[in-house]
């Protein structure tokens, strides 16, 4: 049921562009409004999400420790999970953000009844799914830069020719294109098909990935079969980009629907799960060394609370102390 | 009391397979006695927390009897903590539902209840977030995933934030580090504000501000046990020891759970600190008025936690010490290595961690001015200050527990295994995925370590038990060793339950057995009176 919900939600988002760019031809809103205000939803919504955020404040110093902290130097440290310094928590940081080290530790449990007997194998499925998504995500992300750049950096160049190395077909196709699908196809079946995944997932979690596959698809048939313009793009595109936006006439209703869900997307983004992006580097039990007990963290609002002083507990004791042979404050 | 299922019938219960419904119409959930702990009295309620209007209740009432605002209550009190820990906030926005802390879970493993995939049990409080605090919650409701708060959720909240040990080993594996133990200390505290809380965290916590301990044990009964200790050293070394209590101007204060100096087997861990300092011949004092390491605090709120602490560098600074010694304790070492020095310090008063038998200076602690009695008595034996004949625990079969809290919140792994592997000459570890930063709870910490939970206990400590089973089986395992009070308090009913013939025991303990004291008699038993290797007959 989950999913169908998010079905319908994208569907919707399909038609609305198919209609009105596509039916009425409302170029200017599909092609200059909506790009320029998803654009401005965007930079805001994930401006204001992180500030909220940077505004509460981070009382104590709580990293979860995942190896061997600092102590005798006899005793090797685990830099990295546990680190005490700041290099080493950028270290564990870059390593969690880029390649998703948490997730690399995954295991999978087994009960198997006949001997009451728990396995835990490694399972590496979920951290190369995810991997591939992103870095799939990420190089197409680094490639659509040549519609926004005029001339076109190096960079941008050199990861197009790299995504395209296996020269198969004409236009040559793209490792990202199929590896994100292939990534898309697997995110969305575990969760369909794991049953502890389906009762887990909302509908929340369909609509992200039904979105992202709709994008990648609509991208796709541009490319292969319902060829667009890329000369015209290139002008609409620039045209957004120097703030003199025009619409070139060649430019097909496939076409805008692909940048009306990117700009759904846009304006998604801040507001959903998708904030991960921001949020990952915010934990506290990921971005604070473990240093605890040779630097002191402070907490902004620590207030002074009700405490039973030693006073007023050997008044109620001094008897009985004494009477032990326990040394008292006042005979 | 409920009867609890034999192991043969609990395995058989377990199904890991969630129903097909939508969990949020699962509502609500079915108390039964063995799977929540009884709620905390009205009295203690009054008197620490300052509650007012606390009622006698049972879960299993259908009315909670709540107060009228109490939505508000829990609204008020939301607020105010996402304003005041990131952690909370950052929390509730980035979770992407990727499953993979859903099996990490030992409550998880052990019940089938999808409830307590971690995910989920954040989730309890997630949707109420999304309904409450987020506009397109507000908007789409249950599409976003959010849901009103009611009586049914509320019953949820006590349900599953209770049957959560706070072991973060969920945050060791998630993504974005998201740390349910987090989650569940804010949802507690919500409760707290209902005046909803049990009665095995109300009742230590309330005794330990008033008299000193979890297990309210006043000061002259406190040197009665430890005179029945000395007595019992005696017996098996011929050496009389001297234990200093509220030494003034001592170098070491020496704090330590109050479950060690009260039940079996933690007292011979105990024994073990004492023999340990006197051989040293270690200036140090034990504290009746600071006489508690443990802090169920840690299990209600921040602000009780911080009450508790407190004691603690009061204490020294009264007393005059130079530093502070910690004993084995688990969420002891949270409090003391996570919270202590931003709660109540600085200490100011307190000076780098030095011992005074190696020289060594504990530069890791060097601020907050707590050592960790393991990272002492490595170090101890590094430099060999300490006579040891390991020789004398060749009878046990060791392997070694992490507690959660060292192991993920303080990265204590080596310094056990190194003194343990000094002080016994078979130790064999369990599986990796079980062990160090991976250790699995005993299934009975944040609290939960009480009589009427017995079921989800078992439940909850089966994959730290079979981990143990299975070392039992490979390799004749038959002691488990531990460096906290609460695993020794609930490992032995669980080992009993799941890997019967294994004992359990403290580091120290084993420390004590192996060290050879100055003019001690030629000894004929261990700690707990059994014959040694080879003086059976």
């Amino acid at each position: 049921m989950n999913a169908l919900y998010a079905l319908i939600m994208v569907l919707a988002l399909v038609i609305i562009p198919l209609l009105g760019a596509g039916a009425a031809e409302w170029h200017v809103l599909f092609g200059v409004v909506v790009p320029y205000l998803a654009f401005v939803a965007f930079v805001i919504g994930f401006v204001y999400k992180v500030v909220e955020w940077g505004r509460s404040a981070v009382p104590f110093k709580i990293p979860t420790t995942g190896g061997q902290q600092e102590s005798l130097p006899w005793i090797r440290q685990n830099r990295i999970d546990s680190p005490s310094t700041k290099v080493g928590v950028v270290i564990r940081m870059i390593l969690e953000v880029v390649l998703f080290r948490s997730l690399f530790r995954n295991t999978r449990v087994r009960l198997f009844k006949d001997d009451s007997q728990l396995s835990y194998g490694s399972s590496k499925f979920l951290w190369l799914g995810a991997l591939a998504f992103h870095v799939s995500f990420f190089v197409i992300l680094a490639r659509h830069m040549r519609f926004f750049t005029e001339p076109v950096p190096a960079l941008f160049s050199w990861i197009e020719t790299l995504d395209g190395i296996m020269q198969i077909g004409v236009p040559v196709i793209f490792a990202t294109e199929i590896v994100i699908l292939l990534a898309l196809a697997y995110l969305f079946l575990r969760r369909i098909v794991v049953p502890q995944m389906r009762y887990i997932s909302l509908p929340a979690d369909y609509f992200a990935l039904f979105l992202l596959f709709a994008i990648v698809v609509s991208g796709i048939l541009m490319r292969y079969f319902v060829r667009a313009d890329i000369v015209d793009i290139k002008v609409l595109s620039m045209g957004l980009v120097q703030l003199q936006p025009q619409i070139p006439s060649g430019i097909g209703a496939l076409f805008y629907t692909h940048l009306f869900l990117v700009c759904s997307l846009l304006v998604y983004f801040p507001w959903s799960k998708l904030m991960h992006l921001g949020g990952v580097f915010l934990s506290p039990t990921r971005n604070m060394p473990n240093d605890n007990r040779m630097r002191r963290h402070v907490n902004p609002w620590n207030y002074p609370v009700k405490l039973h002083s030693y006073e007023e507990w050997e008044d109620e004791y001094r008897e009985h102390m004494k009477e032990a042979g326990i040394p008292v404050e006042k005979e | 009391m409920a009867q609890t299922p034999s192991p043969e019938n609990l395995v058989q219960s377990i199904d890991h397979t969630p129903p097909q419904n939508n969990w949020m119409d699962d509502t609500p959930p079915e108390f039964r006695l063995g799977n929540f702990s009884y709620p905390a009295k009205p009295r203690e309620l009054e008197s620490f927390l300052g509650y007012e209007g606390a009622k006698e209740w049972s879960p299993m009432d259908e009315d909670w009897q709540l107060p009228e605002n109490w939505q508000e209550i829990i609204y008020e009190g939301f607020r105010e903590r996402l304003d005041k820990y990131r952690s909370l906030k950052v929390f509730m926005d980035i979770c992407v539902r990727c499953g993979a802390c859903a099996d990490k879970c030992h409550y998880f493993i052990g019940s089938g209840d999808p409830k307590n995939m971690p995910v989920l049990r954040a989730e309890l409080l997630r949707s109420v977030y999304r309904k409450d605090f987020t506009t397109a919650g507000k908007i789409l409701g249950k599409l976003n995933g959010g849901r009103e708060l009611t009586q049914d959720v509320l019953k949820e909240w006590f349900m599953y934030f209770y049957q959560c040990t706070e072991c973060r080993r969920c945050s060791l594996f998630c993504p974005y580090g998201i740390d349910t133990a987090e989650i569940t200390m804010m949802a507690r505290e919500l409760m707290n504000l209902l005046g909803i809380q049990t009665n095995w965290i109300m009742g230590p916590v309330t005794n330990c501000f008033n008299v000193g301990n979890h297990l309210g044990i006043p000061p002259h009964t406190f040197k009665d046990i430890v005179d029945f200790m000395v007595d019992d050293i005696e017996e098996i070394t011929g050496k009389r020891i001297e234990v200093p209590l509220n030494k003034k101007g001592a170098d070491i204060l020496f704090v330590t759970p109050s479950g060690d100096y009260f039940a079996d087997p933690g007292t011979y861990t105990f024994m073990g600190y004492l023999m340990l300092f006197h051989e040293l011949g270690l200036d140090y004092t034990l504290s009746t008025y600071a006489a508690e390491g443990g802090n169920f605090g840690l299990f209600t709120s921040h602000e009780a936690m911080k009450r508790l602490n407190a004691k603690i560098y009061a204490e020294a600074e009264r007393l005059g010490v130079n530093w502070i010694l910690g004993g084995e304790c688990g969420h002891m070492w949270r409090v003391l290595h996570q919270y202590m020095d931003t709660m109540n310090g600085p200490a100011d008063f307190l000076s780098v961690p030095r011992s005074p038998i190696t020289g060594t200076v504990f530069h890791n602690a060097r601020k907050t001015g707590m050592v960790h009695i393991t990272e002492f008595t490595a170090d101890l034996i590094k430099n060999k200050a300490l006579n040891l004949d390991p020789s004398r625990n060749d009878n046990k079969k060791v392997t070694y527990h992490d507690s959660c809290n060292p192991s993920r919140g303080m990265g204590l792994l080596e310094e056990p295994r190194y003194v343990i592997n000094n002080v016994c000459n078979h130790f064999h570890e369990m599986p990796e995925q079980t062990i160090r930063e991976q250790t699995f709870c005993c299934g009975s910490g944040a609290g939960l370590n009480n009589d009427e939970f017995t079921e989800m206990r078992m439940r909850g400590g089966m994959p730290r038990a079979n981990a143990v089973r299975h070392v039992q089986e490979k390799h004749g395992v038959n002691m488990l060793s531990c460096v906290c009070a609460i695993d020794r308090a609930a490992f032995p009913p669980l080992m009993d339950y799941w890997a019967p013939g294994v004992d359990v025991t403290g580091v120290h303990e084993l420390v004590a057995n192996a060290l050879v004291m100055r003019g001690e008699k030629e000894r004929e038993t261990d700690l707990r009176g059994e014959p040694l290797p080879g003086k059976e007959d």
